[in-house]
């Protein structure tokens, strides 16, 4: 059997700080089948972005990984030497961030940028390689792309400047896409049109996608897995309608009900006390206990790993039949 | 019947946005302008929620600036309580209302001052209209006030940078309360937070109105946010309104095609792995909008009276389909015609 595509296991960065060492992520695992577009979701502060930024090897001074590993295609990544690592990167994993300004050089046509990125990771002939970036333009849907190619990047809108991304991240045919809030910057009408593009693309080129985002709806549309962050740790991660539907984890659950939604009747809206721990910190044992309404024995001291109790994988003591023998809390 | 507390009628703002003058001498540019907001009219009735959503361009914020007086408006008036806080009445009056409004903005990091502690600036509104006299009844005051919007009285010694988010969005509130205020402007309030600490916020606003009787005026650009929280919806476009709603009849029967699409187009929770058809277009330049109704590049159902007649406002929408009848009413779904949805997105 061919393994997932990513494979993370046990993944652990620190940042190491004046007032000592932090720990953004604590031993995350999560695959990404290939294909397959999996929504990491989480408030500020969970963790979400340094798990793209991880897979990717832009993890910078102060911060290391400080356990763990990362698997593309059965072959650990995490450790290769950053000559190795700048060839995976863009030509196996390609990389879509927030601000589609700050990742186009203001200073070149747009064709250049396309061109050179394809250059770099294909042996194609300038001509071919120009001919190869009108039919990505002509893809991610920029109109007379024949034309737009010569633009710079203020000429276009934001819309069309995060389409223009999107075609840069395609140009080496990536297996993984990694998508970093690509749409948080963009007005809804815009956003629905860069999350379409992006849906269909994948499907055409059989690209994965990782999609970090706070925005529950753009996961619920776009992904086929979710994996719910909290304080540096995947908490529950399952099928998309499974976890936005009958989340179990107290705080997918909160999350779930803290969101206004355009068909819901509730007059009040769910409510989570406190906020997000700060990394410095973290309660011991579950991260989610001060804050949680069914915190009992277990939780301040043991921390629960992520467990496949019942439906999907959670890493909450309410289902592990070891502490909780009456079985799970409403 | 009562009068409604706030009264906007045929509000515009025009921005000049020339180019400098010697570009203009030697480039023979001529004189630019924005019209920002643009004949914008609606009323406001003590107690409810009054939403207004669009996208960003569209000139809710201008709109929220001139109702509270930052900014003044370069046509129309707006009245308050039955005084007109454009015209020429006496400053006295005007004053008496200001004491009455306050404003709560997006971003709970710029608008408090760094350099304050916080019972100073919830103290502020209080100490500027002279309200109450004596420091410790002022000080017992802001205790009160701190702890209505779920803060611990012994909070104001801390400066604002001891809190997070939407602990500083909550100052931002008891700080807008603390002038007894009964109408409250709030501009993208939740915007800059996460979704739990924006559910904390929106209760509070809710409990603060039951408990006060306070009146809304509630920006965003999220319709979900604005369906929970408003009893009645103004979409803007471009500048103007394109139609007001009865809260959540906006939702189940809109007029608009902008205010269809807009639903349309908006991610939900409820659309598992939903099929999308793509929204067309995006909002044009404003400096250079098109003429009759400025949607109608991206209106599949315009016509050339679209095209050169500024719709009027009635039956609570600015659409000519819409009153001739020719737009086919039912599920938001038959926005895009057959032929249409191959048009790349």
């Amino acid at each position: 059997m061919t393994p997932p595509l990513l494979q993370v296991r046990d993944l652990t960065v620190e940042f190491a700080t004046r007032r000592g060492v932090l720990r953004a992520l604590d031993r995350v695992s999560f695959d990404i089948g290939r294909g397959e577009v999996l929504g990491v979701v989480g408030e500020s502060g969970a963790g979400k972005s340094v798990t793209g930024s991880a897979v990717i090897g832009l993890i910078d001074r102060p911060g290391r990984i400080a356990g763990g590993e990362i698997l593309l295609d059965g072959r650990r990544i995490d450790n290769l030497p950053p000559e190795e690592m700048r060839k995976v990167r863009g030509k196996r994993i390609g990389m879509i961030f927030q601000d589609p300004l700050t990742s186009l050089n203001p200073l070149y046509r747009i064709g250049d940028q396309l061109v050179e990125t394809i250059r770099t990771h294909t042996d194609l002939s300038a001509s071919a390689a120009r001919r190869r970036a009108i039919d990505l333009l002509a893809e991610v849907g920029i109109p007379a792309p024949e034309k737009r190619i010569d633009g710079y990047p203020h000429q276009f809108s934001g819309g069309m400047r995060q389409r223009v991304v999107i075609a840069l991240a395609l140009s080496a045919e990536p297996e993984l896409i990694i998508a970093d809030e690509p749409t948080t910057a963009l007005d809804v009408s815009v956003q629905a049109q860069i999350i379409t593009v992006l849906k269909r693309l994948c499907r055409d080129h059989g690209t994965a996608v990782m999609l970090v985002t706070h925005d529950m709806g753009v996961i619920a549309e776009t992904a086929d897995r979710v994996a719910v962050m909290y304080a540096g740790r995947v908490i529950e991660i399952g099928n998309v309608a499974d976890v936005v539907q009958n989340p179990l984890h107290p705080y997918a659950k909160g999350l779930m009900g803290a969101i206004p939604t355009l068909t819901g009747q509730e007059r009040r809206l769910a409510q989570i006390p406190g906020s997000m721990p700060r990394l410095s910190a973290i309660p011991p044992g579950c991260p989610f206990n001060p804050r949680c309404p069914h915190a009992y024995a277990p939780c301040p001291t043991i921390r629960p790993d992520l467990t496949n109790y019942d439906r999907h994988p959670v890493a909450c003591h309410l289902y592990d039949p070891a502490y909780a023998p009456e079985g799970v809390a409403a | 019947m009562t009068p409604p507390l706030v009264e906007v009628r045929h509000l515009r703002r025009v921005f000049d946005v020339s180019p400098p003058f010697l570009n203009r001498l030697i480039e023979r540019a001529p004189k630019q302008f924005l019209k920002a907001v643009d004949d914008v009219s609606f009323d406001i009735a003590r107690g409810e929620t009054f939403a207004l959503v669009g996208e960003s361009g569209s000139g809710k914020s201008t709109v929220a600036r001139m109702v509270v007086g930052l900014l003044e408006p370069t046509a129309g008036e707006v009245t308050i309580d039955g005084v007109k806080m454009t015209g020429r009445a006496p400053a006295e009056d005007r004053r008496r209302v200001r004491r009455r409004m306050q404003m709560i903005f997006q971003d709970p990091y710029a608008s408090l001052n760094p350099r304050w502690r916080v019972d100073r600036i919830v103290a502020e509104p209080i100490r500027a209209f002279g309200l109450i006299q004596g420091e410790a009844a002022i000080r017992e005051r802001v205790g009160e006030l701190l702890g209505l919007v779920g803060l611990h009285p012994d909070d104001g010694v801390k400066y604002p940078h001891e809190f997070s988010g939407g602990q500083r969005q909550r100052i931002a509130i008891a700080r807008a309360l603390a002038s007894d205020a009964e109408f409250i402007v709030c501009d993208e309030p939740t915007s800059a937070l996460d979704v739990s600490v924006q559910a904390q916020i929106l209760n509070l606003m809710r409990d603060l109105q039951d408990r006060l009787g306070l009146t809304y005026l509630f920006i965003s650009h999220n319709l979900a946010v604005v369906r929970h929280m408003a009893s009645r919806i103004g979409v803007m476009y471009l500048g103007r309104v394109v139609e007001i709603g009865e809260g959540r009849g906006l939702f189940t029967g809109p007029k608009h095609p902008y205010t269809r699409m807009l639903l349309d187009a908006v991610p939900d929770l409820a659309h598992i792995g939903r099929r999308r058809e793509p929204v067309r277009g995006e909002i044009p330049n404003p400096i250079n909008p098109p003429s009759g109704c400025t949607f109608n590049p991206r209106c599949p159902y315009a016509n050339d009276r679209c095209r050169a007649e500024i719709p009027p406002f009635l039956e609570s929408v600015a659409c000519h389909g819409y009153h001739e009848r020719r737009i086919p009413t039912g599920p938001v779904e038959l926005l895009v015609p057959d032929g249409m949805a191959a048009l790349p997105a």
